[in-house]
């Protein structure tokens, strides 16, 4: 088999807070092959998000060594972490981060700006990514113009954007009531059938259900790993 | 790699998307390149202005005045008294000088002039010929004497401009009369206007008379008869100038038996007081642009300050561009950029405001209106360096934020 797609050896990460140091990640490691789809739970402040900010390559951990793709992230400078975040990672955040001020069309554009795509193509390729989350009707409404759940799509499209070898969502569905979240999942569900590799935060065992493996955490360690709800079905 | 359009665009947008507040920011900059334009201009259509009318004394010339000079290039009247220079000392000049054009004695007073029942009190400059060669005058109406009628003594005058309209403002006075110190003389023609001289003087109040004709029947009465209260020397071209009034100096010199620092006479050369004059308008002038740069600071400021706010109402924004892959410079570039182009947007409409307030005040003070474009090149230029340099601290501060910081906060 190949090199896995992400390798994370150990991973560290401690904030100080005046005489406390608080663990938020406590020697953590696990392998996820490409193609892989993980979903990440455990209670609040186990350090799911504080995972992913180093996996998406937003924050780095005060120890260990996360390889992905072959690159060493902890090695790199700011314009080699910027190419990763551009290039390698697409990220979908729980509050889907949009720029009020850009249309949808301009905000799955965002990504491919700091790609140096020429307009031209950056058009094409935004709207076939609006069309394929099923915003192709919407693509010059602004953010406040759009509902939730149409808001995390467009999200997810940015995230698209570039071909990005891992997807990272972090708590996507928790800001969507129920039924809409599970629209979101199965979108998620469709895009690794279709190659790409996801990693999601989740406290709704429904949602972890519906990936192929569960990595359970608890102040900071990796208590359980094992294969989701899904895969004996 | 952002392309430049996409920065362009991101900052054109940025800035459009508040256009009140980009307005108001700008505003400081706006008023200090129009203050620094308009003072700028101000400054040097006086300094035009002095350089032109102190060029319309003539040009080429020297003018050699009795008693000693002062430090400052005015004339003490003490040493050797006002009778020191005559006109052999004027003929002198003219036979010994080498690279003299001509030289011009004459006889200054002052005495009322009547006609038509008005009366007038201008400067009556007894001349020969060779003085409206010397000054660069010309006659506008009838003709000047010559030098048969100055050796006689005729009692004929060449009037002014201002004098001709004072006393004769709806006649032709080429052919009237005018009385001075009570005897009659003949009006055979009118200078053409000079204007204001330099030094605010008036220099079309004036009448002309044969040098013989002031001294014998005008001034001359109890003096001398061959002193003269001035001597007009011009070059045949101006690179003759310093050595002419080197030489003039010396002959002097050895006509007077006096050494230098004991001359009871004084050479005053038209272009060095002419760039001395220049000089300090010019210093005026920088002084001028030098406190409206001040204003231009503080607009400086003002770009900082809000450039600083918007740093930090965006600072989610930017903390999703870096997750999304924007580098540091990327970041860097958006906000320096928006910083540069509300201080340019500024200049220009600054420089357009100045020049249109220096074309107000200019017309006002009636000065001619000069707007070098160098100036104008430069009022651009230091706003965008003003932009670049009040723009830097808050843009950097933008790029060296936390992604994950920034995304935290609301
Ligand atoms: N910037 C920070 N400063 C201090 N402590 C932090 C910071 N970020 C996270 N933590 C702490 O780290 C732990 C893990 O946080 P987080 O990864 O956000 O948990 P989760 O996403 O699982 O709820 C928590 O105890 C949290 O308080
Ligand atoms: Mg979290």
């Amino acid at each position: 088999m190949s090199a896995p797609l992400i390798e994370a050896t150990n991973l560290v990460k401690l904030y100080k807070m005046g005489e406390e140091t608080v663990h938020a990640l406590d020697g953590v490691s696990f392998t996820i092959p490409h193609g892989g789809y993980c979903a990440i739970v455990g209670p609040s402040g186990s350090g799911k998000s504080t995972l992913m900010n180093i996996l998406g390559g937003l924050d780095t951990p005060t120890q260990g060594r996360i390889v992905i793709e072959g690159a060493d992230i902890g090695a790199l400078d700011d314009e080699g972490l910027a190419q990763f975040r551009n290039r390698t990672i697409g990220f979908v955040f729980q509050s889907f981060n949009l720029l009020p001020r850009l249309t949808a069309l301009e905000n799955v554009e965002l990504p491919m700006i700091y790609a140096g795509t020429s307009p031209k193509e950056r058009r094409e390729q935004a709207e076939t990514l609006l069309a394929r989350v099923g915003l192709g009707e919407r693509m010059s409404h602004k953010p406040t113009q759009l509902s939730g759940g149409q808001q995390q799509r467009v999200a997810i499209a940015r995230a698209l954007a570039g071909k990005p070898a891992l997807l990272l969502a972090d708590e996507p569905t928790g800001a969507l009531d129920t039924h809409t979240g599970q629209e979101i999942l199965a979108l998620f569900s469709q895009l690794n059938r279709e190659g790409a590799t996801v990693v999601l935060v989740t406290h709704d065992h429904e949602v972890a259900a519906a990936t192929q493996r569960t990595i359970e955490m608890r102040d900071g360690r990796i208590v359980a790993d094992h294969a989701s709800g899904r895969s004996a079905a | 790699m952002m392309r430049t359009s996409d920065l362009v665009g991101s900052a054109a947008r940025a800035l459009r998307s508040n256009p009140l507040r980009s307005a108001l920011t700008a505003l400081g900059v706006i008023i200090g390149v129009a203050s620094v334009v308009a003072m700028v201009a101000l400054g040097s259509g006086a300094q035009a202005q002095v350089e032109r009318s102190i060029a319309s004394l003539g040009s080429n010339l020297l003018i050699v005045v009795p008693g000693a000079a002062r430090g400052g290039g005015g004339v003490r009247g003490a040493a050797g008294g006002w009778d020191s220079l005559t006109l052999d000392d004027a003929a002198a000049i003219a036979a010994q000088v080498e690279g003299v054009l001509v030289v011009a004695p004459s006889q200054r007073s002052r005495a009322q002039v009547i006609a038509n029942g008005a009366n007038w009190n201008p400067q009556i400059e007894g001349v020969t010929p060779a003085y409206l060669t010397a000054r660069d005058w010309e006659i506008a109406q009838g003709r000047f004497f010559d030098e048969s009628e100055e050796r006689q003594a005729r009692r004929v005058v060449v009037l002014g401009a201002t004098v001709a309209n004072e006393l004769f403002p709806n006649i032709d006075p080429i052919g009237e009369t005018v009385r001075i110190n009570g005897g009659s003389y003949e009006i055979i023609g009118v200078l053409e206007s000079k204007g204001q001289s330099g030094f605010g003087m008036d220099q079309d109040d004036i009448v002309l008379a044969p040098f013989t004709t002031v001294k014998r029947r005008i001034s001359g009465r109890n003096r001398r008869a061959d002193t003269v209260s001035q001597i007009s020397v011009k070059t045949v071209s101006e690179e003759y100038l310093t050595r002419v009034e080197e030489d003039v100096t010396n002959l002097l010199r050895q006509r007077h038996r006096t050494r230098e620092g004991e001359d009871d006479f004084t050479v005053q050369n038209l272009s060095s007081i002419t760039e001395a004059a220049a000089q300090t308008t010019q210093v005026f002038t920088y002084l001028l642009g030098g406190i409206s740069a001040v204003s231009l600071l503080v607009g400086g400021i003002g770009i900082m300050n809000i450039m600083l706010v918007s740093v930090t109402e965006r600072t989610r924004e930017i903390g999703l561009r870096k997750a999304l892959g924007a580098r540091q410079a990327d970041i860097l570039h958006q906000f320096g950029l928006e910083a540069v182009a509300l201080s340019v947007a500024g200049g220009i409409i600054g420089l357009v405001l100045g020049v249109l307030g220096a074309w107000l005040m200019t017309s006002l003070f009636n000065l001619p209106l000069v707007v070098a474009p160098q100036n104008a090149i430069m009022a651009i230029a230091f706003s965008g360096l003003v932009g670049v340099l009040f723009g830097a601290y808050p843009a950097w501060r933008a790029a060296k934020l936390d992604p994950i910081e920034a995304l935290r906060r609301e």
